[in-house]
């Protein structure tokens, strides 16, 4: 009695049994990650990289180092998210009639809510904000975001996160409540297990990162813009930036309370979801959406942003229409707050509020259908290079058109009524996050790399990257909308229905597609950097407009030795154009923040406060959290923060890249 | 009036050609049986149509524009200056406009005229509606079944729903514990059951036949086998399973209740000869354990006594006291859980050989995690019949 006592306390509900020793598919993958963990660490000792990246990555306040750690970050989870879809669409195309499949309830369910948990929060979410991270800065010709340490915390937070996540794998389990953690599925009563503790630890601790990282793009936006850079100068993809945090801003503080609601629920007994003494699972609905929609326009706005940088340079035109492509943005962002309950149109609202929201969710198709039109236009005319982004550029084109059709059936309530929930649901927005975002962001990634880097991405591997994943699409997802026609629903671990399974069949070759098309992405990148001399390309490779080809490439720590002045839209084809010198001397020392380990100990700090609450280890979760504030007080007299680079350091920097770059 | 075979559903149709040759045969969606179905089905046709008008010019301007412009093609004009027309701006902001003002008004009149809460104003096409009432119908959704009781028959059954054809019938329905949707997608489309929540759907069956109807919302491990038989009978067949189902089923009072509620996967069909009054109201009140409150001797309570009526001193004055007033056994939010009611978490999806306790304790919220599990014995299983 006493040492189990004893035990209580030191473990909380955290023992031998919580691991999951008797699933093989979990062993399998714990030794995988274990032995590829050792292999990275062991190199990284050998090499005797530790205080490389300690100094230069891990506390480094540059928006750029930091961009691309969001970067990793998002890959790196989207093959965890993949991973799951891989299972599912196995055991899906498996579990017909008398075959069960191979994954049992209680993991396919772990397995679909950890799928678009990730997918959204730890993949989409990280590399969005990477890009913008990394290219919004030169954009607007600044030295660096406005909070640069702020930024870093927000990043490893970010990674607190996902790393939480990833644990709920091998300690313990992983909510089974869906990808937004649904009551009543998760109330106490129903997951008195620790998997939605996992997610609302994981999701608040990372919501935190992610709010923070939104106030300092936004800072930034406003008030560090270039001289000259009035707002309707900025480039589009600066001004999806500042509608996409502005949004950041306003939502993110509703999902934080959402789920701090249901951690008072599921931690003190509260009763503000549950089923009985006045709790309303339905609120939690709400508000959760009150998040969600805007949170779409979230990704998808910088990712027109992209397109339309894309689109401009490969075209070699202007914009077409830049200040209504501005005012559709803006309008997106408003409309974005009055569509939410479009997600459950069959909860019986009543026919004028579902209609109020189904027609205000169609506004929303005209400005996005100015915008198609806009990139359609700046085509017209232009002189177009089929180089990466911009396939990219069409196949979303062409994508996307069907997600947005499919979107606005969605739309009208009675329609609504027979699709929702079903396959044809699940069809559209993966049409739009995949043919939208994951596009965009791919497109971005070919597009910017030569600029973080120096070298070109392999064009090669590119090609099957690409073709893999807009083929995979296609096959993967329309058996889908034809199953959700057919009045199959989601979330399904077995059917009955034999007949329904060459749809799955189908559905699983068109995953193996994509596949294809992201292990070419891993090549492609392995072989850019094998090949990298080869590949390596001025600081202007494909004849850009906006401020940050003017810069090196990758660009020095200060981004750039003079601050440019803007006189134009499109700032740097306009200097380009009236021949615009870089001045070669008078430089002047550059004042610069200095890295701090700080956000990295912070991080750790909430994840450990997270993992203990999960477990209920009371003493563990104290102790975290005295470090926090500790650490906290302790950072705020740090007074050593910055530093000035010396004018001859950034002299030489400046010959440097003008010889690498002619 | 949305079932007229006008122009733009004829035009959709032709666009579905691909689609329907897929999905031909088996197509609940695309292939109702009921009139609001149909009619959901024709809005879905006539949107589509409505909107490939855009959709379709859009994709060959793409395709065209693409290759017509592309950099090798010297023939093109390149013209960068070209990235501002006012005339092109208000025909590419008016074009989305003029279809989303027609889709809009579709959708407002769509969306009061297939409002589930609405009685039907016609059984079919051709049918026009009669004065008879509508046939009643609760739903209750349970862990992981479908409970239908019809209370002017006095009769009720699990996972099989035999409707009348060509008779509007009004399903009412709630939830016990978790949120379903009930789903008959020949029928008429979803509406969600929720606990403590009553919603309403009316609808009508016009052909006769075999179909399926299941919960389209997630709701836990044994989501995936909450399916029911939805048969189609005529009159005379309806009246004759009446029959049958009063024959040789059960009674479906409240200690049976409580057996059915708890959680069961893979439940066969099963049927009630008799019902306990008022069950349904119970359910929605949250009230079918014998001496548990029900939510509206609650709120009176709470209006006569207390919680801001006129002679109260404070808030809450003349509710019972605390935890004293929970109607359900609930548990301890974690934080004021003694040490010793802290339980160990075993891995959930550990094989049923350990302590799991499956069919020797169907309550035990620890099943809810089990793929695989037995089904307890229920009752009127014994006089259950499949359907």
């Amino acid at each position: 009695m006493f040492s189990e006592s004893v035990l209580k306390t030191i473990f909380g509900r955290l023992s031998l049994e919580s691991f999951p020793i008797h699933e093989p598919i979990l062993v399998a993958t714990f030794i995988g990650v274990v032995v590829l963990g050792l292999g990275i660490l062991g190199a990284v000792t050998k090499y005797k990289l530790w205080g490389y990246l300690w100094t230069e990555w891990f506390t480094s306040v540059d928006h750029k180092k930091i961009g691309i750690m969001y970067m990793i970050l998002g890959v790196i989870m989207l093959l965890r998210g993949f991973a799951d879809a891989i299972m599912m669409r196995a055991q899906q195309a498996l579990s017909f009639g008398a075959n069960e499949g191979y994954l049992n309830a209680h993991h396919f369910d772990q397995v679909f809510t950890a799928h678009g948990t990730i997918m959204i929060f730890f993949v989409a979410i990280p590399l969005v904000v990477g890009i913008v991270n990394y290219v919004m800065p030169l954009q607007i010709g600044a030295r660096d975001v406005a909070f640069p340490f702020l930024n870093n915390f927000s990043f490893w937070l970010t990674v607190a996160g996902a790393m939480l996540v990833m644990v709920s794998l091998f300690v313990g389990e992983f909510s089974r409540g869906g990808w937004l953690n649904y009551v009543p599925v998760t109330n106490l009563q129903n997951s008195p297990d620790t998997g939605p503790d996992y997610y609302l630890w994981a999701l608040q601790i990372a919501g935190v990162g992610t709010t923070l990282s939104g106030i300092n793009m936004v800072v930034t936006i406003i008030k560090m813009r270039a001289p000259g850079m009035t707002m309707m100068k900025m480039p589009v993809f600066v001004w999806t930036a500042l509608c996409s945090n502005v949004l950041v801003i306003a939502i993110f503080p509703i999902l934080t309370a959402a789920f701090a609601m249901l951690m008072l629920d599921r931690y003190a007994g509260f009763n503000f979801f549950t089923n009985d003494l006045g709790g309303n699972p339905m609120m939690y609905w709400n508000l959760v959406w009150i998040w969600g929609h805007p949170e779409v326009y979230v990704l998808i706005l910088p990712a027109f942003g992209i397109y339309s940088e894309i689109t401009s340079t490969f075209t070699g035109k202007r914009l077409f229409g830049y200040s209504s492509m501005v005012y559709a943005t803006v309008v997106i962002t408003i409309l974005s707050f009055l569509v939410w309950l479009h997600h459950f149109f069959t909860m019986g609202s009543g026919a004028s509020v579902n209609s109020f929201f189904g027609i205000a969710t169609m506004v929303i198709s005209i400005p996005t259908g100015a915008k198609i039109f806009n990139w359609l236009f700046t085509m017209y005319r232009g002189q177009i290079r089929f180089e990466l982004p911009m396939q990219w550029v069409v196949a979303f084109l062409l994508t996307f058109v069907v997600g947005g059709m499919t979107g606005v059936m969605l739309a009208i309530p009675p329609a609504d009524f027979v699709l929702h929930n079903s396959l044809f649901l699940v069809a559209h927005f993966h049409n739009v996050i995949i043919g939208g975002v994951v596009f965009a962001l791919f497109a971005a990634i070919d597009y910017w790399f030569p600029k973080a880097f120096g070298f070109k991405l392999d064009p090669f591997w590119g090609r099957i990257h690409f073709w893999g994943w807009v083929i995979g699409y296609w096959v993967a997802w329309t058996p889908m909308y034809v199953a959700g026609l057919m009045g199959v629903t989601r979330r399904l671990r077995h059917l009955d229905d034999a007949t329904l399974q060459p749809l799955y069949i189908i559905a699983g070759i068109g995953v193996a597609i994509i596949a294809i098309g992201i292990g070419a992405f891993l090549i492609q990148l392995i072989v850019s950097v094998i090949n990298r001399d080869k590949l390596r390309v001025g600081n202007d490779p494909w004849g850009g407009r906006t401020l940050e080809w003017a810069t090196s490439s990758p660009p020095p720590n200060y981004n750039f030795a003079f601050t440019p002045v803007v006189h134009e839209l499109d700032a740097w084809h306009d200097m380009k154009e009236r021949g615009a010198k870089t001045p070669n001397g008078g430089y002047l020392p550059i004042h610069m923040p200095r890295n701090t380990g700080a956000g990295v100990i912070l991080s750790g700090l909430a994840m450990v406060l997270g993992f203990a609450m999960v477990w209920y280890i009371w003493w563990l979760a104290a102790v975290a959290f005295v470090g926090i504030i500790a650490v906290s007080i302790g950072h705020t007299f740090n007074y050593n923060r910055d530093y000035h680079i010396p004018a001859e350091e950034v002299a030489e920097t400046e010959r440097a890249a003008a010889v690498a770059g002619a | 009036m949305l079932d007229q075979p006008a122009l733009l559903p004829r035009l959709a149709r032709a666009a579905l050609i691909p689609l329907l040759l897929a999905v031909a045969g088996c197509g609940d969606v695309l292939d109702p049986a009921g009139d609001i179905a149909l009619q959901q089905r024709n809005l879905i046709y006539a949107s589509v149509g409505l909107m490939l008008l855009i959709i379709v010019p859009v994709m060959i301007l793409v395709v065209v524009f693409a290759w017509r412009y592309r950099a090798g093609n010297k023939d093109a004009t390149y013209d960068p200056h070209f990235d501002h027309s006012t005339s092109l701006e208000l025909v590419i902001w008016s074009a989305p406009l003029l279809i989303i003002i027609a889709l809009g008004a579709l959708t407002w009149s769509s969306t009061h005229l297939l409002d589930p809460f609405r009685p039907l104003n016609r059984i079919s096409a051709v049918k026009a509606k009669t004065n008879e009432r509508p046939l009643l119908v609760q739903v209750v959704s349970l862990d992981w079944k479908w409970l239908f009781i019809y209370p002017e028959l006095g009769i009720a059954t699990v996972n099989e729903l035999a409707l009348p054809v060509d008779r509007e019938v009004r399903f009412d329905m709630t939830s016990s514990n978790m949120m379903n949707t009930f789903y008959a997608p020949t029928l008429a489309g979803m509406v969600y059951t929720m606990p403590g929540m009553r919603s309403t759907l009316h609808a009508v069956l016009n052909k006769a036949g075999d179909y399926e109807g299941m919960s389209a919302n997630y709701s836990g491990a044994g989501f995936s086998y909450m399916r029911f038989k939805l048969r189609g009978l005529d009159n005379a067949g309806f009246a004759n399973w009446v029959g049958q189902v009063k024959a040789r089923g059960m009674s479906l009072d409240t200690a049976n209740y409580l057996k059915l509620e708890k959680p069961s996967e893979k439940v066969p069909a099963m049927h009630f000869a008799s019902v306990q009054p008022e069950l349904f109201q119970r359910v929605y009140e949250r009230c079918v354990t014998p001496g548990t409150p029900c939510m509206s001797e609650i709120m009176a309570r709470d209006a006569a006594a207390g919680g801001g009526g006129r002679d109260a001193n404070e808030a809450g004055e003349g509710m019972p006291a605390g935890r004293g007033s929970i109607p359900r056994e609930k548990p301890d939010g974690a934080l004021f859980k003694d040490k010793q009611e802290i339980e160990p978490a075993p891995h959930l999806s550990k094989p049923p050989t350990s302590d799991v306790p499956g069919a020797t304790d169907p309550a035990s919220p620890r099943n809810r995690d089990m793929s695989f599990l037995l089904l307890p014995p229920a009752p009127g299983s014994a006089g259950a019949a499949r359907g």
